[in-house]
Formats: structure tokens, sequence, C-alpha cells
């Protein structure tokens, strides 16, 4: 360490701290510049009938049930896999098998998103069911989401005090039991939370939706059509040359952005809560 | 069954058909990480046999991408490249802003505006991708072609990185920038965690001596947290290497040997964008999509290398500090 | 318990799904049984076609919907081959290895439009006059300034800038290149030398978009850059246009009025619907107001159209139902939309075609 005049030193000081503090400018800026545009844009599209019209070319109404329909499925697939492997590995998975499994739902969790909507173009169109087809996605967003819900659950099983578990068992019950009527229940909400994070992550996913349920201009049609969702929506808008097809595509990011927003909020402010207990 | 008769035999062994059932049912979830893994590595692998075979490892290192049916050549290098260039402007661009933010956090930043500024960083992963396409593509592009590429395309254009066509914001450049926005806030969070777990006798030995609070930081604090700021980077460049329709929506949409990244300024492919763009295009079975497949598995294998990497380091500096990092 | 709320939060969450769900299934539930159609194709007559499939669902069949995904000639015609959908759209005709692939496959035009050649040069309005060799060396790399002497002497009432040129040409396989690169290889021999036509090409030059709505978005924001563009798009979006030159020696602009001209001069000798069509083109007609660069947009279906897994017995007499509305009824919609109507001795030749179609051997209904 050179030490150099005061003054310099000080100077220094001073200049890395702007520096730091202008770091932060810059990363909250462009948060704030997408908000507000997509809200300024987004805002005059909101209409009872851009929101409900049978027809995409008017609204965005399938889109929103579509995104809404692949949240449910992508939830009753992907859930119900998550938590059991999550509980799996928090409460028997001390062992080789549980560590590697471990391992590979953290690679999963960091395998790009355009390779899962791959796979499931394999497993479900070209296989499975023969079409692009809304289970297509539902199945794709569930590979992404099962990971994403098995680490959470772990991890909110694993701050269950182990004195709990212990008691339980003392008092006679299986370990199951325990497990499901004790453990589970007390880090319920951890885990919805998790649950809920992983849901507002995979309902802003493109890339899997792509070649798997491709779009639709209509309401749902069936689990082996085409279907339409939000952020395919985007996407499609934003190739378009026409100012109001553009537009319908910031109302879609509007909602979508609220949709995401708003689940990140409620877990924010929820969890908030608990931790000052 | 037994337990009540016998309550040693309960605690030792599995006594009971539920606890067997259900034991086995959560493993059978559990290995379901496995079958996930075995499935995506199947269909990659089957998925690109042929083109593979058609070219062997020309397809690697070839550059040229001709879908003309009788005259197909598919070669996957340029958009490695342009994977690997994005991903590391993004890691240029971005690391040092999240080191930046989480100095701030920790060690400059008053109390109370520490839980809010933390929330909006993280709220930046909270973003879809598709809207941050959104977003470069109607509004911050043309910041940057006004206030960055015009100018230095004008007048650095000599310089090989800042040269070529008149830039209009479908490049390299924009498409990496906003790629670095989109890895702040992994970065910065680990980093964050990283920072404020060094031990505060670090701090005060160097204040003992008399340095300032820049230099505590910048010689002692980031020192200690090295390899976890390290590990934070691979983090961040596994989220770069993966992110795809941001990239695809600013990245310009090359194809064959115009896409290999050779301007900021130029238009240019990541492996990712390439298959998001065109892949509806290829007919099943064709030795077209069989390509994008290609292209598909080395983004997969580049990315899964990137996070065992990852993962290898993080442990590798939970046991050398001894800290509790999570 | 904070608790508590998650689990208020989540259920409220849960129901708002479900009601929402059910309430758009609701809405959206017409009397009759619907009858779907699935296609994809070109982007070329996509804004006619769009039209088209909203009167007839909205006014003449309601229990039919057409879902249609434009993707480009090429990917339409690749999920025809795959059999992924019912019916394809191309500006370009099957080529020879296509066609042995997609067995007895008939062509249908459907409408017939211009390619425009598009820019966007601040100060200058519609009506820069081009010709096809300047047009193939602005594209080929070989003209780099829009003041360059071979365009300022086509223009010497404008005053050009001193700027580079920004090409914006397709990177999906499209029918809109197809036949925009058939017309430079007419035009230039050293295009036709060094690139060639087809449905994607090797571009020398320029920055590539998706679909005609891509080309003419990028054009439209990019300053100094110029584009081809269906017409259509480029009247949506009030974009200028070139007069091009024909073989008649006069600059010619693209307008229903030009291009029903290059229609009417072409469209005699036509294939039968379910022969091989390579080689039809309305490109540098003999007209003297004739727009050079024109061309037919054709449907492509299956001429036995049990070849299509699920189809049924309601969906091949919708489709062909479909077809007959589009070439007779939907052809009013093209002029409002400057798409030229098809001339009469094409829809003869269309009735005929689509009369041919069969369903496990037997005809269908055409009304």
């Amino acid at each position: 360490m050179n030490l150099n005049s005061y003054g310099l030193r000080k100077f220094k000081n001073r200049f890395f701290f702007v520096a730091c503090a202008v770091c932060v400018v810059l990363a909250v800026a462009p948060l704030v510049s997408i908000l507000w545009e997509v809200i300024v844009r987004g805002a005059p599209q909101l209409s009872l009938n851009f929101l409900t019209a049978t027809n995409a070319k008017d609204g965005i109404g399938p889109a929103i049930q579509g995104t809404l329909i692949l949240i449910g499925l992508t939830s009753l697939i992907g859930v119900p896999i998550g938590i059991l492997s999550g509980v799996y590995l928090a409460e028997y998975g001390n062992n080789h098998f549980g560590s590697t499994m471990r391992i590979i739902n953290d690679a999963l969790t960091g395998v790009p998103s355009i390779v899962i909507g791959i796979t499931a173009y394999g497993v479900i169109v070209i296989g499975l069911i023969g079409s692009y087809s809304a289970i297509a996605g539902a199945i794709a967003l569930s590979f992404m989401i099962i990971p994403i819900i098995a680490r959470t659950t772990e991890e909110s099983l694993k701050l269950v005090p182990n004195n709990i578990r212990e008691a339980s068992l003392a008092l006679g019950a299986h370990k199951w039991k325990t497990t499901l009527r004790i453990v589970l229940p007390s880090a319920k909400s951890a885990v919805i939370t998790g649950v809920l994070l992983g849901v507002a992550r995979v309902a802003g996913e493109t890339a899997p939706l792509i070649m798997t349920i491709l779009g639709n201009r209509y309401f749902f049609q069936g689990l082996n059509e085409p279907m339409a969702a939000l952020p395919l929506e985007i996407w499609r808008d934003s190739l378009q040359a026409q100012q109001s097809i553009i537009a319908q595509g910031w109302g879609a990011a509007l909602v979508l952005i609220l949709l995401v927003l708003s689940i990140n909020i409620i877990v924010r402010v929820v969890s908030r809560g608990r931790l000052r207990k | 069954m037994t337990n009540q008769k016998n309550p040693k035999f309960f605690t030792k062994k599995v006594a009971s058909l539920g606890d067997f059932l259900f034991k086995n049912l959560a493993a059978v979830m559990a290995a379901s990480a496995l079958a996930l893994l075995l499935i995506i590595g199947y269909e990659l692998a089957s998925g690109s046999g042929s083109v593979i075979r058609t070219f062997g490892a020309d397809f690697f290192v070839g550059t040229q991408w001709v879908p003309n049916e009788g005259r197909e050549i598919y070669g996957a290098l340029p958009y490695l490249l342009g994977t690997i260039a994005s991903s590391g402007l993004a890691l240029l661009f971005g690391v040092p802003l999240s080191i930046g933010i989480a100095v701030f956090l920790v060690e400059m930043s008053p109390r109370a505006l520490r839980v809010p500024i933390s929330y909006l960083v993280e709220l930046l992963a909270a973003v879809p991708s598709v809207i941050y396409g959104l977003w470069g593509l109607f509004v911050f592009r043309f910041i940057l072609v006004d206030y960055i590429e015009k100018p230095l395309n004008t007048y650095f254009g000599w310089i090989p990185i800042f040269g070529g066509p008149t830039p209009i914001g479908l490049d390299l450049f924009t498409a990496s920038v906003v790629l670095a926005i989109m890895i702040i806030p992994t970065v910065a969070s680990v980093t964050k965690e990283v920072v404020a777990a060094v031990p505060n006798s670090i701090r005060e030995g160097a204040y003992s001596i008399g340095a300032t609070k820049w230099e505590v930081i910048r010689h002692w604090v980031l020192s200690y947290g090295r390899s976890g700021i390290f590990g934070a980077v691979i983090l961040g460049l596994g989220r770069a290497v993966g992110e795809t329709m941001a990239v695809a929506m600013l990245i310009g949409n090359a194809q064959g040997a115009a896409a290999i990244p050779t301007s900021l300024f130029a238009p240019s492919q990541t492996m990712a964008s390439l298959i998001a763009n065109g892949f509806l295009e290829a007919a099943p079975g064709s030795l077209q999509i069989s390509a994008y497949i290609g292209v598909g598995l080395i983004l997969l294998i580049m990315s899964l290398s990137i996070n065992l990497g990852a993962r290898v380091m993080v442990t590798k500096v939970l046991k050398v500090k001894g800290g509790a990092v999570e | 318990m904070k608790s508590k709320y998650v689990i208020i939060g989540a259920v409220v969450l849960a129901i708002i799904l479900v009601t929402s769900v059910a309430a758009y299934t609701f809405l959206s539930t017409p009397s009759e049984p619907i009858v779907r159609i699935n296609g994809a194709g070109a982007t070329f007559p996509y804004p006619l076609l769009d039209e088209i499939m909203t009167v007839y669902s909205n006014e003449v069949k309601p229990n039919v919907q057409v879902n249609y995904q434009s993707i480009g000639s090429g990917g339409g015609i690749s999920a025809l081959n795959t059999k992924t959908v019912d019916f394809g759209a191309s500006d370009a005709p099957l080529t020879a290895a296509e066609a042995s692939n997609i067995t007895n496959a008939l062509h249908i035009p459907e409408t017939i439009g211009a390619v425009t050649i598009t820019y966007n040069i601040p100060g200058v309005s519609t009506g820069l006059k081009l010709t096809g060799q300047v047009i193939a060396d602005i594209f080929q790399g070989t003209i780099t300034k829009w003041n360059d002497n071979a365009i300022q002497s086509l223009n010497p009432d404008i005053t050009l800038p001193d700027q580079t040129i920004t090409v914006v040409h397709r990177s999906d396989g499209s029918g809109t290149t197809f036949v925009f690169t058939s017309y430079l290889k007419q035009s230039s021999t050293a295009w036709s030398a060094a690139i060639g036509a087809g449905k994607s090409v090797s571009w020398p030059t320029g920055v590539a978009s998706i679909g005609n709505t891509g080309v003419a978005q990028t054009v439209s924001t990019t300053s100094y850059s110029i584009g081809y563009v269906e017409l259509a798009y480029t009247i949506e979006n009030n974009m200028p246009v070139a007069a091009v030159q024909n073989p008649s020696g006069s600059f010619v602009m693209p307008t229903l009025a030009s291009t029903t001209a290059a229609a009417q001069s072409g469209a005699a000798g036509l294939p039968a619907g379910d022969a091989s069509w390579t080689g039809v083109n309305l490109l540098n007609t003999a007209a003297s107001d004739a727009y050079p660069i024109v061309t037919f947009s054709y449907i492509i279906v299956y001429k036995e159209l049990s070849n299509i897994p699920d189809m049924t017995q309601e969906k091949a007499t919708a489709l062909v139902q479909f077809l007959w509305y589009i070439v007779h009824d939907g052809q009013e919609l093209a002029p409002e939309l400057e798409y030229a109507p098809l001339p009469s001795n094409v829809v003869q030749l269309n009735e005929a075609t689509i009369a041919s179609i069969i369903f496990n051997g037997q005809t269908l209904p055409t009304n």
C-alpha cells in the first residue's frame, strides 16, 4: 500500500464513495426506466375490450388466459414433485444418492430455458402428442420449476429445528407422519414462498414456449392444441411494424409485470414479517 | 405395526409400511432430477445426431450457415464465439457495477437505505427477459446509439472493435449492456454476502494502522473475499450464457460467418438467440432442425460446465474460509 | 402469525386463477361445436388473410376458427411437409425437391401483391427512382452511399445525403425474399452469378430482420436504411417506397393499379393446380403501367386431405369452404389493403383446383 500524500488518499476515498453510489444509480436507473416505459406505453391499452376480446388481433385475452392456464398446470405437475423432492433431500437425503441429486438439481437450475424448450419439443411435440400443444408448454415449465421448488423446499425444511422432529418421534409418531403433519406445516410459509417465487419466475419465461405452445389467436382450445401466452404475445408483437400492435405488446408487458411483481412483493412483505419474529 | 410392543426396534429401523412408502415415494420424486437431466441429455444428443454425423467436427468449427436444401452447410462456431463475446462483455460491464453496489450496501450505505436499495436491485431479477428485450428494442438502444455507438463509430471507427457500418443499435454492444444489467442482481447479491462475511477484525486491524475506508475495502476486504467474488462472477457468467430472449431481440440476428463478433457495433448471434430466432422455421426431422438442436447441445454442455465450476468454487470457498456464506 | 397471510394469499391467487380461466372459457364458447383449421406460412399475404379470417369467423361461419401462424414461407412449407398444419402459405411455389416431399400438392394462388423497395432517408419523401440494376448493386454492397452517382443520376431533382446505406433483409426463409432475389437475378448479371435467388440467400451485406414486419420495423426506425417489404406493410406504416423502372422504361410506383396491371398482363398460361408451378412469376411483365416486382401468393394443400393426421370430415369440408371463400368473396377485401384481386381466369383455375380436393377419396362441397 502506497502511503501517498494524505490529500490524495482522502480524495480517493471520496471518489470511490461516489463511484460506488453511481454504480447503484446505474443499476437502478434501468429498472425505473423499464417500469416507467411499461406503465406509460402499456396503460393506455388497458380497456375491458383489450383484456377480454375473443380475438387476439384486438386484445390479449387469449394470452392472459394462456398464462394463467400454464401457471395452473405447471403448479399441478411441478409443485407435488418439487416439494416431495425437497422433502427427501432435507429429511432423508444425507447419503450419496441425496447429495448426487442435490448437485444435479443445482445443475438443472442453470440449464438455459431454450434447451428446456428443445427437450419438451422432442418429448411432447414430436413424441407424445404430435403437435404444438398447451400441455407441452406446461411440461416445459414444470421441467424448469421442479428443481427450483425442490431446492427452496429443502432449505425451508432445514430451517425447522430438530427438536420438533425429535419430540414428535419420541411421542411415537412415525417418521412420515412427523414429516407430513409436523415438520412440513411448520415450514409451510417458507415452502409456499418458494413455490410462489418459482411460479413468478416461470410465468415470465418465453423461450420454452416458442417451440411448444406456438401461440394462438383464440382462447384455449384444448390441451393438445396451440395456445397463447403473455410472454409469447409480447415477443411476437415486438416483431411487428404496426404501431398499434406494438402498443398491444406494451399492454401485455404491463399485465405480465403486474402479475410477476405482485407475487414478488407479496412474498417480500410476508417474509419480512416472518423474519422479524 | 410392532412399534407399541418394541420401542427399541422402532427407533432403529423402518418399522412401518407408511415410512417405507413415504420415504421411497419421496426418493423417486427426488430422482426426478436425474430423470430430467437424462431426458434433456437424450433429447439433445439424439436430435443433433444427424447434423453431427453429416458434418463431424466441421459442425463445431465451421462458420457457414446455409439452410438451402441441397447445399446445406451448418457450422456453430460463430454462435459459440457470440455467446463467449456477449457474456464476456456482460461480465466486463456488470461485475464492476455489482461489486460497487455490494460495497456500497455493506460498507457505505446509511442503514436506512440498505433494505430499499437491496430490494430494488433484487427487483431487477424479477423482470422477465422478454420485457428487457422490449425495452431495449424500443427505448434503450436509441440512447446507446446516439450517445455511445454513433460517436465511437464515427470518430474511432478505425479501431476494429468500433468499426463497421453505421450502428443501428441491434448489435453485440446493446445485447451485452442489457445482459450486464440482467446479471447485476445475481453477482451483486452473492458479492454482498461475501463482503458482509468478512470478519470485522480484519477491518479493525486495517483501520488501526491508519488506512482510509476505501483502502480498507480495496486492499483488505475485497482481497479477503476474492474467491467468493470470483464464485459470484462465475454464477453471473452462467446466467449470461443461458439468457435467451433479450439477446435474441437485440443482437441483430446475424447468421453464418457474418455473425462472428468482430465489431461491437455489428450484428452478431449467440447460441441461445440463434435457436430462439430460427427454430420454428425448420422442419421436424430435417437436417436444419438437427443443426439447431446441435447448437443447443453445445450450449447445454457449456452451461453445465460453468455451473459445476461455480459449485466447486463456492464449496472450496466455504471449506477454505470457514465462514458461512449462506 | 404471518404464515396465515401467506396461505390466504395463495388461496386467493388460486381462486382468481380458476375463476378467470372459467370466465374466459365461458366468454369464448359459441353455440355450435367449433371446427379448427390450422395454417402457417408467409408473412406477405398476412394482412389480407387476417382480414379474411376475421370476416369469415365473424360473419360467415362463426363456428370455424382459422389459426394462422405467420412464420414465413419457409416455415409454412416445413410445417406442411411434416403435416403439422392443414394448409401452408408461400409466395414461392414449391421447388422440385419440396414437391417430391409433399405428394400431390395443389397450388392455389390466393392473392397478388407487390414487393416494394422501402427506405428511410430523412428529408426524402416517397417516389425515389431506382432501377433493378441499381437495387441489385445496393443489396450486393457495390453501391454503399446514398449520394452514389448511380442513384443520384436517376434522381437529379433530389439532393441525396452523403450517408452509408444500411441494407435490411430477411433472416427467415421467405417467399418475399425468393421473389425479390429472383427479380435481382433478372436485373443484374453480377447478382445472378454471385448470389442467385432463393427463400434464403447469403446476403453479402446488411442487417437481418424476421418477417415482412421485422424488415418494415427496422427500416422505419433506422435512418438511411433500405429494405424490401410487401406493399400492405409499407402503407400500414406510411413508409416511403421507390418508383422502380419496368421493362417499358417507366418508373412505376407500387400501387393497386400497377399491381393489377402486372397481374392482368402476366396471368395467362398458368399450369393446372396439381402441376408444377416452379417458374411461374409476375416479374417484369410487359404492360407499360405494370410494377415490375409483383407476385402471386399461394395457399398450398395436399390434394388428399387424409394425409394430415387428425383431419376429419368436418375439418376437410370447412377447409374447402374457406378456400372457396378466399378466392371469391374474400377477394373483395383485397383492394382496400392494396392487394390486387385475382383476375377471372385465375379464379376459374382455382375453382377447378379446389373442387379437386378430396378427403378419403371423396370430393367435398364447396358451399
